[in-house]
C-alpha cells in the first residue's frame, strides 16, 4: 500500500510537470500580454512605456526561456509575485484555497448528506411517489443554472428578508465565526442545491443496478433485515463507483465554484484562476491551476484507497 | 411530525436573526461604497486602473488637477504656477539636451522654442503631513522623481518624468520643475503622485524588486502611506478597504467617519447587494453599465437618487484606411449618414450618452459645434455611396464596378451587452442603405492585445478611448503613431490616419501658449475631423451614479480624476 502511495505522488508530481509546461505554453499563446493589456487601461502610456515596462516583467524573453526561469524558481520554493495582486503568489492563494475547500467541503458534505439517503431511497421504492418526487427535485437542481438561483436566493434572503448578506466573505471590521458563517450560507446553498441532484441520481441508480443482483436476494433468503441489506450491503457496493463520481466532482465543484464566487463576491480559487488568465497573470494562473490539479489528483488517490476499504477484494501493490 | 418541522424552521429563523447581517446595524457615520473592480495595488505610480485611482483619491492628492469644470486646479501645491504670476518662465534647455519627442515640431512657431524649456516653481500646502506625522516635503518630491525616471522600478506611466530635465529644492516646500519643452500644459503636473520618501526609500534600495517589496503592497495598513483625508486601515485583496478619517489631514475634516469601498464584479449582484443594503452608494465610474441603471432607475427611483453624467470615454468606429473601401472619404461620410445615432442613444440610453460630432467631449472648455453634422439622412448616404461607384443592385446590396459587393466586418469585444445591441443597431441601419455588415466580435484581451493594435481588423472596430481634458491626441491621430511590425506596433492611430494638416495642428496645439489662439487650433481640427472622418463618432459614454436619499455632496468630473478627490465635501444628511 505505502509502495503505491509512493506511486501515485511520484506520477503526481511527473503530471504538474507536464500540466506547468501545457499551461504556461497556453497562456503565453494567447494574444496580447499583460503591457498591451495595459495599454488599452491607460491610452497615455508612450512607446518608450510599453518597451521599458516590458524589459522590466521580462516579456521580451522568448516563452521557453521564462518558463525555464519560473520553473528554476519553483523548484527552490519561489513561485513569484502576482503581477495583479502585488503580493507573493502563495501569499494571494492560501486564503483563497482555504476559502474554496471550505466552500467545497461543506457543500460536498451537505450534497452527499442529502443524495445518499435521498437516493437509497428512491432507489428502494421505484416509481414510487416518493421516488417521483426525490427524481423532481434531482432534476430540478440539475437544471437551475448557478448564476440564476444565486441572484434568486440573493433576492429572498437579503434583499425581501435582510437576514443574510448578499455577498462578501466577513463584515467590514468584524472578525468572528458566526459573521463568517453568515456569509457562507447562500454560496453553500447555491453549490449544494445544483450538486446534489447529479449526485442523487447517480446514487439510485447504481443502488437499483446492485439490488438486482443475486448476493442480495441470497442474503434476503438468509433472514438479513431489509436495513441491513440495504446499506450494509447494497449500498457498500454501490458505493464503489459513486466515489469515483465524486472524486471527479471535486474537480468541477472547483472550477464549478468560480460562477458562485463571482456571483456571491467570495474569494476562492475559480474567480482567482479565471481572473489570473484573463489579466495574464502568469505566476498566479500557474499555481492556481497546478493546486487545483494537485487537489484533484489528490481527491482521486483518496478514491483509489476508498476502493480497497469498500471492496476488500481490492489490493494494491 | 408538523410540531418537529415547525420547531425547526423557527429555529432556523431565529439563527437568521442572530447571525444576520451586521450592515443592517450600519450606522450613518460610514458609507458603503460598492463597485466593480479592485485595484491590483495601492502604489500610485505603478499600474493604472480606475478603481486604484478612485480609491486614491480618498487617501492622498495630486499637487495639480483637473476640477469638475474641467479647470486646471491646484490640490497639494499652493497656486498654480504661470507666466502671470511669475511662477513659470521659459528658459534654455541645457546645451546637446535631446526631448524624448523630439521628431516633430510646429511648423509655424518660433523655431527657437525648439530648444527651450519651462521651469515651473510650486510651493506644497505647508500643513500637508503623511499619516504617521511626518510632514511631506521636497524630500518626497526629489523621491519621487528619482522612482519614476528609474527605468527598473515598474512605474507605468513615466512621460511626465521623461519631460523633467531637472527638480530644484528651494526649500523644505518649495521646488522648480524644468521641463523639457515648451507646451500649453505646462503646469499641470497631475501624474506626479508622490510617495513618502520616509518609508519607501528602504525598499527601493533594489529598483528591480521595488514594485513587489513597495510598502503600499505588503503593508498598505501603514498610516506614513496617506496624506488624504483618509487612510486605509483594513485591506482584503480582491474584495474590500477599509478607509478612515486621517487625523493628520489638513483641509476640511471629512463628515463621514469611514468609507468602505467593496469590490463585487458581478453586476446583478451589485445591484442586489444595494438593495439588501449591504451597499449603500453605487460609484459611477466604476458601478452598473447603462441600460442595467435605466432598469434599476425604472424599478427604484423613488427610493434612489439617480444621475447620469456624461464622460470622457469616446465611442467611436475606428476604420482601417488600408481597406480601399474605407479610404474613400465619401463612403465614410455616407456610413454617418446611414446611421441615426440620436435615435440610437435615445432608444438605447434614453438619451443620457450625447451624440458625438468629433473626438472632444462637449463638457470640454475647447469643444465646438461649428463642425460638419451628420444627421441621419439615408438618401445623402446612397447619393455619396452612388457618387463613390458603388451603386445597389437587384439583391439590396450595392456594388462596385467591378460586382464586388460593399461589405465589411465589425469587431467590438465579445460579451460587452450594449456594444452588442449598438452594434445590431448599425448593422441594420447600414443594411438599409445597401451595406452588408458582418459582425466579429473577439474577447477583449485578443481585440486590445492583437486585432486591434496590430491593424488587423479589416472593417471597423468599435471601441471607446478615454483621454483627459484638452488632451492632444498625438498618440491616436499623427501621422507618426500609426502602429506598423517596423516600429513595434507602436502608436495608437489605428486606422492609419495620415493627413499633414492634421499633423500640424496636433504638433502646433502643443506649443501654443495663447489660449484664445489654441481655442482656434482646436475648433480648426475639430472641424478637419468632422470633415475627414478618421474615426465614426458614435456618441461620448455617462455613468450612472447611484446615490441613497441621505447622501449628499458628490459631484461627478466625467474625466478620470474622480469624485473621489473631493471626498471632504462628502456629507450625510438625516
Amino acid at each position: 500500500m505505502i509502495r503505491f502511495i509512493a506511486r501515485r505522488l511520484v506520477e503526481t508530481l511527473l503530471v504538474l510537470l507536464v500540466m506547468s509546461v501545457c499551461i504556461y505554453g497556453l497562456i503565453g499563446l494567447m494574444p496580447g500580454d499583460p503591457i498591451d493589456l495595459m495599454l488599452t487601461a491607460d491610452p497615455h502610456l508612450t512607446t518608450a512605456d510599453v518597451v521599458r515596462l516590458k524589459a522590466v516583467y521580462g516579456l521580451d524573453q522568448p516563452l521557453v526561456d521564462r518558463y525555464l526561469a519560473w520553473l528554476g524558481a519553483a523548484v527552490h520554493g519561489d513561485f513569484g509575485y502576482s503581477r495583479l495582486q502585488s503580493q507573493p503568489v502563495l501569499q494571494v492563494l492560501a486564503p483563497r484555497l482555504g476559502n474554496t475547500l471550505l466552500l467545497m467541503g461543506i457543500s460536498l458534505a451537505i450534497a452527499l448528506a442529502i443524495a445518499i439517503p435521498a437516493g437509497v431511497w428512491a432507489a428502494s421504492r421505484p416509481r414510487s411517489l416518493a421516488d417521483n418526487l426525490i427524481n423532481l427535485f434531482a432534476f430540478a437542481g440539475m437544471s437551475i443554472p448557478a448564476f440564476w438561483l444565486g441572484i434568486l436566493l440573493i433576492i429572498l434572503f437579503a434583499v425581501t428578508l435582510g437576514v443574510l448578506p448578499a455577498s462578501g466573505t466577513a463584515s467590514p471590521g468584524v472578525n468572528s465565526l458566526a459573521d463568517r458563517a453568515t456569509y457562507l450560507i447562500l454560496p453553500v446553498a447555491t453549490l449544494t442545491i445544483v450538486t446534489v441532484g447529479g449526485e442523487l441520481r447517480y446514487v439510485r441508480s447504481a443502488m437499483l443496478e446492485v439490488l438486482r443482483q443475486d448476493f442480495l436476494r441470497t442474503a434476503r433468503a438468509k433472514g438479513v433485515s431489509p436495513r441491513r441489506v440495504l446499506f450494509g450491503h447494497a449500498l457498500r457496493n454501490a458505493m464503489i463507483p459513486f466515489v469515483t463520481v465524486v472524486a471527479l466532482d471535486f474537480g468541477t465543484l472547483f472550477s464549478g465554484a468560480q460562477i458562485t464566487e463571482t456571483l456571491f463576491g467570495y474569494l476562492g480559487m475559480g474567480k482567482t484562476i479565471y481572473d489570473a488568465i484573463m489579466g495574464n497573470d502568469y505566476n498566479l494562473a500557474m499555481v492556481g491551476l497546478l493546486l487545483a490539479t494537485t487537489t484533484v489528483l489528490l481527491a482521486n488517490l483518496v478514491a483509489d484507497l476508498a476502493y480497497a476499504w469498500l471492496d476488500p477484494r481490492i489490493t494494491y501493490r | 411530525m408538523i410540531g418537529r418541522l415547525a420547531g425547526a424552521l423557527a429555529l432556523g429563523l431565529f439563527l437568521l436573526g442572530i447571525l444576520g447581517p451586521s450592515s443592517a446595524a450600519n450606522a450613518r457615520d460610514q458609507l458603503i461604497i460598492g463597485a466593480t473592480q479592485f485595484p491590483s495595488n495601492l502604489h500610485p505610480n505603478i499600474d493604472s486602473m480606475l478603481a486604484k485611482s478612485y480609491v486614491l483619491g480618498l487617501t492622498q492628492r495630486p499637487f495639480t488637477t483637473y476640477d469638475a469644470t474641467w479647470q486646471l486646479v491646484c490640490l497639494l501645491c499652493t497656486e498654480l504656477p504661470t507666466f502671470e504670476n511669475g511662477k513659470a518662465k521659459i528658459e534654455d534647455l541645457p546645451p546637446g539636451f535631446k526631448r524624448d519627442r523630439g521628431t516633430t515640431f510646429c511648423k509655424t512657431a518660433d523655431p527657437a522654442l525648439a530648444t527651450k524649456g519651462i521651469a515651473a516653481t510650486y510651493t506644497i500646502q505647508p500643513n500637508a503631513t503623511w499619516g504617521d506625522g511626518t510632514p511631506v516635503t521636497t524630500d518626497d518630491v526629489m523621491f519621487t522623481y528619482e522612482v519614476g525616471k528609474n527605468e527598473k522600478s515598474g512605474v507605468s506611466n513615466s512621460e511626465l518624468y521623461r519631460r523633467i530635465v531637472r527638480i530644484d529644492v528651494i526649500d523644505k516646500k518649495t521646488f522648480t520643475m524644468h521641463f523639457d519643452r515648451v507646451e500649453f500644459g505646462y503646469n499641470g503636473i497631475n501624474d506626479f503622485e508622490l510617495v513618502p520618501a520616509h518609508l519607501e526609500r528602504a525598499p527601493f534600495g533594489d529598483p528591480t524588486t521595488y514594485r513587489n517589496r513597495t510598502l503600499y503592497s505588503t503593508d498598505p495598513t501603514n498610516p506614513g502611506l496617506w496624506f488624504g483625508p483618509y487612510k486605509v486601515t483594513s485591506m482584503e485583496p480582491g474584495s474590500q478597504i477599509v478607509l478612515d478619517a486621517n487625523p493628520t489631514w489638513w483641509g476640511t475634516p471629512p463628515q463621514i467617519k469611514r468609507i468602505v469601498f467593496k469590490t463585487i464584479e458581478n453586476s446583478a449582484a451589485l445591484e442586489a447587494n444595494l438593495l439588501s443594503g449591504s451597499v449603500d452608494y453605487i460609484a459611477g465610474e466604476l458601478g452598473l453599465d447603462m441600460d442595467q441603471a435605466l432598469g434599476f432607475e425604472q424599478r427604484h427611483k423613488d427610493a434612489y437618487d439617480i444621475t447620469y453624467k456624461p464622460v470622457i470615454y469616446y465611442e467611436h468606429l475606428t476604420p482601417n484606411l488600408d481597406n480601399p473601401i474605407f479610404a474613400d472619404k465619401r463612403v465614410r461620410q455616407a456610413l454617418l449618414y446611414a446611421l441615426d445615432r440620436t435615435a440610437l442613444t435615445q432608444q438605447l440610453f434614453a438619451g443620457h450618452q450625447p451624440v458625438a460630432d468629433s473626438d472632444v467631449s462637449p463638457l470640454d472648455w475647447i469643444h465646438t459645434d461649428d463642425v460638419a453634422k451628420y444627421a441621419h439622412d439615408p438618401a445623402k448616404a446612397a447619393a455619396l455611396l452612388d457618387e463613390a461607384g458603388w451603386k445597389l443592385g437587384a439583391d439590396g446590396l450595392r456594388h462596385d464596378a467591378g460586382g464586388k459587393p460593399l461589405g465589411f466586418e465589425l469587431n467590438t469585444t465579445a460579451g460587452e451587452r450594449t456594444r452588442e445591441l449598438v452594434e445590431q443597431v448599425l448593422q441594420s441601419q447600414w443594411k438599409a442603405v445597401g451595406v452588408a455588415v458582418r459582425i466579429r466580435n473577439e474577447p477583449a484581451r485578443v481585440l486590445f492585445g492583437e486585432t486591434i493594435n496590430q491593424r488587423k481588423f479589416t472593417g471597423l472596430a468599435l471601441f471607446a478611448w478615454l483621454s483627459s481634458p484638452e488632451n492632444v491626441p498625438f498618440t491616436t491621430l499623427h501621422s507618426t503613431m500609426v502602429p506598423t511590425a517596423e516600429n513595434g506596433w507602436a502608436g495608437q492611430n489605428y486606422a492609419g490616419y495620415r493627413n499633414g494638416a492634421m499633423d500640424d495642428l496636433i504638433d502646433c496645439i502643443e506649443v501654443e501658449l495663447d489660449r484664445g489662439k489654441r481655442e482656434q487650433m482646436w475648433h480648426k481640427l475639430q472641424a478637419l475631423y468632422a470633415e475627414d472622418l478618421p474615426d465614426l463618432p458614435l456618441y461620448f459614454r455617462a455613468q450612472a451614479f447611484i446615490f441613497p436619499k441621505w447622501l449628499k455632496g458628490i459631484t461627478p468630473t466625467g474625466h478620470q480624476y474622480q469624485s473621489t478627490l473631493w471626498a471632504e465635501q462628502w456629507r450625510i444628511e438625516p
